[in-house]
């Protein structure tokens, strides 16, 4: 079977890598957008700690036998708890000043976390096994669908709109959305927005953590394995724009597929495609596509 | 307060310039020219950069792009078109320069923090171009780029007429930045900088002005970067990799924002600290430049430079 001269299975597993990219791309650019919403921070360290989430899980594993299971929720409260403290300690005392000290203060982070786990892990990349519940896959005729990879998708659309419904349909979220609107009237209600804006960034940074135990299994665990994702979720954000959650998940994804379809008709554009769209999308709609004017 | 002292600041000023000016001119004989040249191309590089950022408050999170295709293209020139070493960084300046162009176009209808991530996901492109393009050598990078003969009779492969070339090229490229800070021009962009609206209302092109900083800025980085690839005969990935882009941003930062002598200062301070670090701790430095990254934006944030004219400021009043 072909379709426009390729084989539906090549076609089928490029898809699906699209979509598992597009699932990371839109966990992170959930995240990014979240933190976004009510810090004023752009979290450059989002890829380190998404990086520290694939490690966490890997040293859990051969170093401890802690199973996969575990370590997909051990991870993400590890390093929520981490982002916690550093909001706690550091992001806090930026607030008032100009946004870009925020960006600066994340991209001085990313450099350590990423030397640290540099100098601990070299950056040859460790590979971590399939869980044995998920190993294996099932013949769908047209191709042959890994189970571990379904669950990815299925796992981060969960979680995508689990987090959707948490910020549009209850009490949190309505704090959380008022907050991001004004931060001053909020508090004067009487609810407690530093409390809020330091949940917000654990938060965040948990969901990243997450991604990178879902990633650990399909990428190789490397220590750069980050930074070179957390510039493309950038690109991505541009596109989308960050005022609406929704519009990050399906620009997340939407972009996925679109970079699993280059490698098939176009490989050698694949590695640059997603930041071509974001040449087109500031020319002819410069606020991006869910952004305001 | 300000006003008045004028003459005698600015005749201050004249002199610590000029003697600034004397020390590079005899530095080569007490230090390691190799080091002196690597040290001002990266001076001239954050000077361009705090064009930018100190000067019009735009935060370009992408300026390896520029720093990294001039050198290759100076290099390309240089090494397989046989051009002589001062056509090679003339026409890597231009093509920064009209790389800048087109970032600028694009990076420009967004402000704030999507300007940087715009230019750093533009420079990534540009990255993953140099890596693809076959003439550029991949991983392996531009290797083997000949001095040559400046003006077809200075031989640059001795060491002392090279830096004394390099050394022009910072001074001019310094002086340039200098007059276009003390410009009307340059006055305009601090007004954007300070509050873009009244700009605005005031009846200035906003746009013309960021873009043009932007092509200055680029054009001057390009410079940098093509007298580097001359000085190491070599251009290489990593200066078109985010990591330089960084390192920029973190040299202008810790000499002073927005100061004039800052980001030399800076860069001097990051590049004698790799040479000192990097056989001693290895893939620490990564670190210990993050730490620096982190102190400079929680408790230092006028800089070395910014930090000495407030004392002078302070002694200045009493």
């Amino acid at each position: 079977m072909e379709i426009f001269g390729v084989p539906t299975a090549l076609l089928g597993s490029q898809l699906l890598v699209g979509l598992i990219n597009g699932s990371f791309y839109a966990i992170l650019s959930l995240g990014l957008a979240i933190i976004f919403g009510l810090l004023n921070i752009i979290n450059f360290a989002h890829g380190a700690q998404y990086m520290m989430g694939a490690f966490i899980a890997w040293v859990a594993l051969t170093k401890f036998q802690i199973n996969y299971w575990v370590a997909l929720i051990a991870a993400p409260l590890l390093v929520g708890l981490l982002g916690v403290i550093l909001e706690r300690t550091m992001l806090r005392k930026l607030y008032k000043l100009d946004h870009l000290y925020g960006l600066l203060l994340t991209f001085g982070l990313a450099l350590i976390i990423e030397g640290i786990f540099r100098d601990q892990f070299g950056i040859s990349g460790e590979s971590y096994e399939v869980p044995e519940a998920l190993s294996g896959g099932i013949h769908l005729g047209f191709m042959f669908l890994p189970l571990y990879r379904a669950w990815v998708v299925v796992v981060s659309l969960t979680v995508c709109f689990g987090t959707w419904f948490m910020i549009e349909k209850t009490r949190l979220g309505a704090y959380l959305r008022a907050g991001t609107e004004n931060p001053q009237i909020v508090q004067a209600l009487g609810i407690n927005v530093p409390l809020l804006i330091t949940f917000t960034y654990g938060y965040g940074v948990a969901l990243a953590a997450f991604a990178g135990v879902l990633a650990a299994p399909v990428f190789q665990v490397n220590p750069l394995m980050g930074s070179n994702l957390i510039i493309v979720v950038f690109a991505v954000v541009v596109i989308g724009g960050m005022g609406s959650i929704l519009g990050s998940i399906v620009t997340g994804i939407g972009l996925g597929l679109v970079e699993g379809l280059t490698k098939v008709f176009y490989p050698e554009a694949s590695a640059v495609v997603v930041f071509v769209i974001m040449v087109i999308v500031l020319l002819v709609r410069p606020a991006g596509l869910f952004g305001k004017a | 307060m300000n006003s008045p002292a004028q003459p005698s600041a600015l005749i201050k000023t004249e002199v610590l310039y000029t003697g600034l000016f004397v020390v590079g001119l005899l530095a080569p004989f007490a230090v390691y020219p190799t080091f002196l040249m690597k040290l001002f191309c990266f001076a001239l590089f954050a000077s361009a950069f705090n064009l930018l950022l100190g000067f019009a408050g735009l935060l370009s999170f992408g300026h390896a792009a520029f720093l990294g295709t001039a050198g290759y293209v100076c290099g390309l020139l240089v090494r397989d078109s046989g051009v002589s070493p001062e056509v090679g960084i003339l026409a890597g300046t231009v093509s920064a320069g009209l790389l800048g162009w087109l970032f600028g176009i694009l990076a420009i209808r967004r402000t704030g923090i999507y300007f940087a991530m715009i230019t750093l996901a533009l420079a990534q492109m540009v990255y993953f171009l140099v890596l693809q393009v076959p003439a550029t050598g991949g991983e392996d990078g531009l290797q083997g780029v000949p001095r040559g003969h400046l003006f077809g009779f200075i031989d640059l492969s001795d060491n002392i007429a090279m830096y004394y070339l390099v050394y022009a090229v910072f001074s001019l490229g310094f002086f340039l930045i200098y007059r276009t800070i003390h410009s009307p021009f340059g006055q305009i962009l601090k007004a954007i900088r300070e509050n873009e609206p009244r700009a605005i209302s005031l009846g200035y092109d906003v746009a013309r002005f960021k873009l043009l900083a932007f092509v200055i800025s680029a054009s001057l980085a390009g410079l940098a970067g093509a007298t580097k690839t001359l000085v190491f005969q070599l251009a290489s990935l990593s200066d078109v990799h985010w990591h330089t882009s960084g390192e920029v941003v973190l040299m202008t930062l810790l000499g002073g924002l927005g100061t004039i002598l800052g980001p030399a200062v800076g860069s001097a301070t990051i590049v004698t600290l790799q040479n000192e670090l990097a056989d001693k701790v290895g893939s620490w430095v990564t670190v210990i430049m993050g730490a620096i990254f982190v102190a400079c934006v929680l408790a230092f944030r006028r800089g070395i430079v910014g930090e000495i004219q407030a004392l002078i400021q302070r002694a200045g009043i009493r």
